[in-house]
């Protein structure tokens, strides 16, 4: 596989633990414009990859304040099209990693292949698919890898010694280990334990391992990018942009105000790379 | 009456040992969940054959739900077609209401069997959450049931049961703000607090081992069928026919005729206004192979693979996926996917209403508008078994509506 860009924005597992931001925003939420606008913020600020969630009817591995995001985009008429469209705008003008979080009805129905092939064309560097469990990975992992997309595997607390092996050996680009057992949400509390599921897989995969679920402040950051290779916050930053909107704020000024949380985060975290 | 108590064998129609029925199954479920669905898997595999469990299982359908239900030749009906004898399986006559108790008591028994204390159950219409709430108050666990916000509305009658079986109704404000979303909702429960809970899915749907689980639980409504058509006939009946939503009710009658191979099979799905997107729930008739609520079957989606709008004049119909092993069925044609629409069921309400002194359910009020059909075009000697799954005391206010008895639906009344 040639040097991916995963590979140069994300941290080399040889080093101490030392974490970069990965920001997740549901794509088209509120807009277009919104999206587009606070990716290249993130970008500016040093993140290291954006999660870029597509929206799907019926989610059942999000919580509720993406769940409600995906329906208020779904409602406005936002179509996979103008997901990859969103990608293709913005890829040449920035520098961090560009992963799609999907749910696998869409991707079954457009067609593994096509929809690899679209994704990776568009400028996505990786996939994650939440629905699709490792025994069910086959046909899914063999597209990505022929689209050239990293295909990230996820962990929960709750995966066995055995599985947790195969999901690591069986990822490229990097390990998405959930902090907490449940959907996205956030949490008050990072788990005791850890560091030490965070030390294990990094071995096993020989990748970096990036924690989400459940981390919602700076100091939620910090604590996590001194255990792990990255730090993944979602809801906490979608809450703020539903906040946002629903005080009225659109446009430059809702980039504004949510990116000034994105900066808040970066401060518990070192920025990529390159 | 059936002396087996054990579910019969299933190694020649499914799941295999992934938990797939041909092309369809699965576990399509996010990590979190995989640990509770295996234990599940491994849980369900050996109290499959664990006979004391069983046991006690049909003990309680005997002695709570009143098993065995009646088969009942509906004679008035079928001289009125002129056609084939029409023998009603009287689901409508279990505690509750409706075939929906045989799950939820099996459910109940094998999460007291798991050690959890709590069960969740979604609902759409609320015989569900309402059986479930009623399982839950017969052994002593705590039960919350999930239900869109808009079904709430709907069917105030059965959120004040389940409240007084109990539990606690959550109404999801989410989506469409029904079944599905509560499905969502469920899950998202679950996911977090699968250590002490378990989820009562409400139909032959869901991630491996649900469809194979409420099949068997509800297979004794064929098996008793099967005999008691032979006792009353001497014979088996020419066809079999049931209403398919998630397709519960089907399952568990149409399992025990699979290998007779000479009876015909129908299953029939809602045609709401018309097959048109979003007027209907037609799922196998229109539908095409997609993945929903953890399972690989037919779905009705856009080309995005969005979920689409459903609609039925029966809540319990109105549903944009249907159980795997009814996909596969179809796929390897033992089973015949048709669909009836609201005015049929509608016509078929009240011919049976006035015919045989019985108000069904709207969801087998498709089935009996189907079996009507057919019956005509029969001889009098050939049978028709109908499985009656549910009664229809909770549609008595929307048909009446329909039907134009109640000028407005007032408020009261839709209290």
């Amino acid at each position: 596989m040639p040097t991916h860009r995963l590979e140069t924005t994300l941290p080399r597992t040889t080093a101490e633990p030392n974490g970069v931001l990965l920001p997740y925003l549901t794509a088209g939420f509120p807009d277009a414009g919104v999206t587009e606008g606070l990716i290249r913020k993130a970008d500016e600020l040093g993140v290291a990859c954006i999660e870029l969630g597509i929206p799907f009817s019926d989610s059942i591995a999000d919580g509720p304040v993406i769940q409600n995001s995906f329906h208020s985009v779904l409602e406005s008429g936002w179509r996979l099209d103008d997901t990859f469209a969103l990608a293709a705008r913005i890829r040449s003008s920035v520098q961090c990693g560009l992963a799609a979080m999907v749910s696998f009805s869409l991707v079954h129905r457009v067609g593994l292949e096509r929809f690899m092939d679209r994704a990776s064309a568009s400028g996505f560097d990786g996939i994650i698919l939440p629905d699709v469990p490792v025994e069910e990975s086959s046909a899914t992992k063999q597209a990505a890898d022929r689209a050239d997309l990293c295909y990230i595997g996820l962990v929960a607390p709750t995966t066995s010694a055995e599985r947790r092996e195969t999901i690591a050996r069986g990822s490229t680009g990097f390990v998405y280990q959930m902090a907490v057992a449940g959907t996205t949400g956030e949490r008050t509390d990072l788990p005791r334990n850890l560091a030490a599921e965070v030390n294990v897989l990094r071995a096993l995969s020989g990748l970096p391992v990036c924690v989400g679920f459940g981390i919602s402040t700076a100091q939620h950051v910090r604590d996590v990018c001194g255990i792990a290779d990255g730090a993944i916050v979602g809801s906490a930053i979608v809450r703020r942009i539903a906040d946002g909107v629903r005080h009225g704020l659109a446009g430059e000024a809702l980039i504004e105000s949510v990116s000034a949380f994105i900066a808040e985060l970066m401060s518990g975290a070192r920025p990529r790379l390159r | 009456m059936t002396s087996e108590v054990t579910p019969p064998d299933d190694t020649r129609w499914g799941p295999d040992a992934r938990g797939r029925y041909g092309n369809f199954g699965g576990q399509y479920v996010p990590e979190t969940l995989m640990a509770s669905v295996t234990r599940l898997a491994d849980t369900y595999r050996a109290i499959r054959n664990d006979r004391p469990f069983w046991e006690e299982f049909r003990e309680s359908l005997n002695r709570y739900v009143g098993r065995p239900s009646p088969l009942y030749h509906a004679n008035r009906l079928s001289d009125r077609i002129g056609g084939a004898q029409l023998y009603l399986k009287r689901e409508d006559l279990n505690h509750t209401g409706a075939h929906k108790i045989n799950n939820t008591m099996g459910q109940t028994l094998l999460a007291r069997r798991m050690g959890k204390r709590r069960v969740i159950a979604e609902t759409g219409a609320g015989q569900h959450g309402v059986a479930t709430a009623t399982a839950a108050a017969r052994f002593g666990l705590d039960c919350v049931v999930y239900m869109g916000a808009e079904d709430v509305r709907r069917q105030k009658l059965n959120v004040l049961r389940m409240e007084l079986l109990g539990a606690e109704v959550v109404a999801v404000d989410a989506g469409q703000k029904t079944l599905k979303d509560a499905i969502n909702a469920a899950m998202r429960d679950w996911m977090a607090t699968s250590d002490h809970t378990h989820y009562v899915i409400g139909s032959v749907m869901g991630p491996h081992p649900y469809p194979q689980m409420v099949r068997d639980f509800q297979t004794v409504i064929g098996l008793e069928a099967r005999q008691q058509v032979i006792e009353q006939t001497g014979r088996l009946p020419n066809e079999v026919v049931a209403c398919v939503g998630g397709g519960s009710n089907a399952a568990g009658l149409f399992f025990a005729f699979l290998d007779d191979a000479d009876v015909k099979l129908f299953g029939v799905e809602a045609a709401g206004e018309k097959l048109a997107p979003g007027r209907h729930a037609a799922t196998l008739s229109v539908g095409r192979p997609g993945i929903l609520h953890g399972m690989h079957t037919y779905v009705l989606q856009d080309e995005d693979g969005q979920t689409s709008p459903v609609h039925s004049v029966s809540a319990g119909l109105d549903y944009p996926g249907v159980g795997p092993e009814h996909a596969h069925w179809k796929e390897l044609g033992r089973v015949s996917y048709v669909s009836e629409d609201d005015q049929a069921a509608l016509e078929a309400f009240t011919t049976l209403n006035e015919t045989e002194g019985i108000i069904p359910a709207l969801e087998p009020a498709h089935a009996v508008a189907h079996a009507m059909k057919r019956a005509k075009a029969m001889h009098a000697d050939d049978s028709i078994v109908l499985n009656l799954s549910g009664r229809g005391d909770k549609d008595v206010v929307e048909a009446g509506r329909l039907l134009g008895r109640i000028a407005t639906m007032g408020d009261s009344l839709d209290a």
